[in-house]
């Protein structure tokens, strides 16, 4: 995912599973169910984690710009001193 | 958020701490149910009255118990128990509560009963004081939730006196 897919998948979450809670609660009030409330409560959790932990399209549709291969050779990777002095050279 | 893993748990610990919550919302509901139970126990029969060989005064009743505890139940509810219990004062005790029968009440279609029974336990004191005593029979409950807090209360009812002699 990308950053903002990660954003929505986390509100997502959070939201559908408070919402779903707080449905679950006055229903079971209401009909005096105790196992209405869960029931509605387990169904809540099994639809948000299908909806929100799999790596969906609709999550990665803000690619993530990773830097130009130009812009990496300008700053080779530091080659480790072989033999010689240990000399540390502040190398980029 | 960055991979599969890391998802599923926040999905599941965020997801359990709101069932901790709405089970704690459920507990605090049971606050705001407006009580009327009812009782009435007569002592219809007294079977034998004897002194033990050890020295204990030792009582068989057979109780008439009816009540009427629907108005306990919740939707939390997941069971009602009750017990009948004898209490009385004795020099040697000042309070003696002897458990005389119990029961459990799964649901309220269950809660409205009247029938007979004699004493499921027995009535044995401790001594020999129970010769013209004047008791009380106590209806005990404790109400059972779900989850959270359990309720107990009872009805006390007064006005029985044993036999004055053995029989």
């Amino acid at each position: 995912m990308d950053w903002q897919g990660q954003k929505l998948a986390e509100h997502l979450m959070q939201l559908l599973l408070v919402c779903f809670a707080v449905v679950a609660f006055i229903t079971g009030y209401m009909l005096g169910s105790f196992q209405m409330m869960m029931l509605i409560y387990a169904a809540g959790v099994v639809l948000t984690s299908l909806l929100t932990v799999p790596n969906w399209p609709f999550f990665n549709r803000q690619a993530l710009k990773w830097l130009d291969p130009s812009e990496a050779e300008k700053h080779p990777k530091p080659q480790p001193a072989i033999s010689g002095p240990k000399k540390k050279t502040a190398k980029k | 958020m960055h991979s599969f893993g890391y998802r599923a748990n926040a999905l599941l610990t965020f997801a359990i701490t709101i069932l901790a919550i709405m089970c704690a919302m459920a507990s605090v509901s049971d606050n705001f149910n407006s009580l009327s139970p009812t009782s009435e126990v007569q002592v219809w029969n007294i079977n034998w009255f004897r002194k033990k060989p050890d020295g204990d005064d030792e009582v068989s009743l057979t109780l008439n118990i009816s009540a009427n505890l629907e108005s306990l139940f919740t939707w939390n509810t997941k069971q009602v128990f009750v017990f009948l219990a004898a209490e009385y004062g004795t020099p040697k005790n000042a309070l003696n509560q002897v458990s005389l029968w119990d029961g459990i009440i799964p649901s309220k279609e269950h809660a409205k009963f009247s029938f007979h029974t004699t004493n499921k336990y027995r009535f044995i004191d401790q001594g020999s004081n129970l010769r013209g005593k004047n008791f009380n029979l106590t209806l005990h409950w404790h109400v059972m939730p779900k989850t959270g807090k359990m309720f107990a209360d009872k009805i006390v009812m007064s006005g029985y006196r044993m036999l004055e002699a053995y029989r």
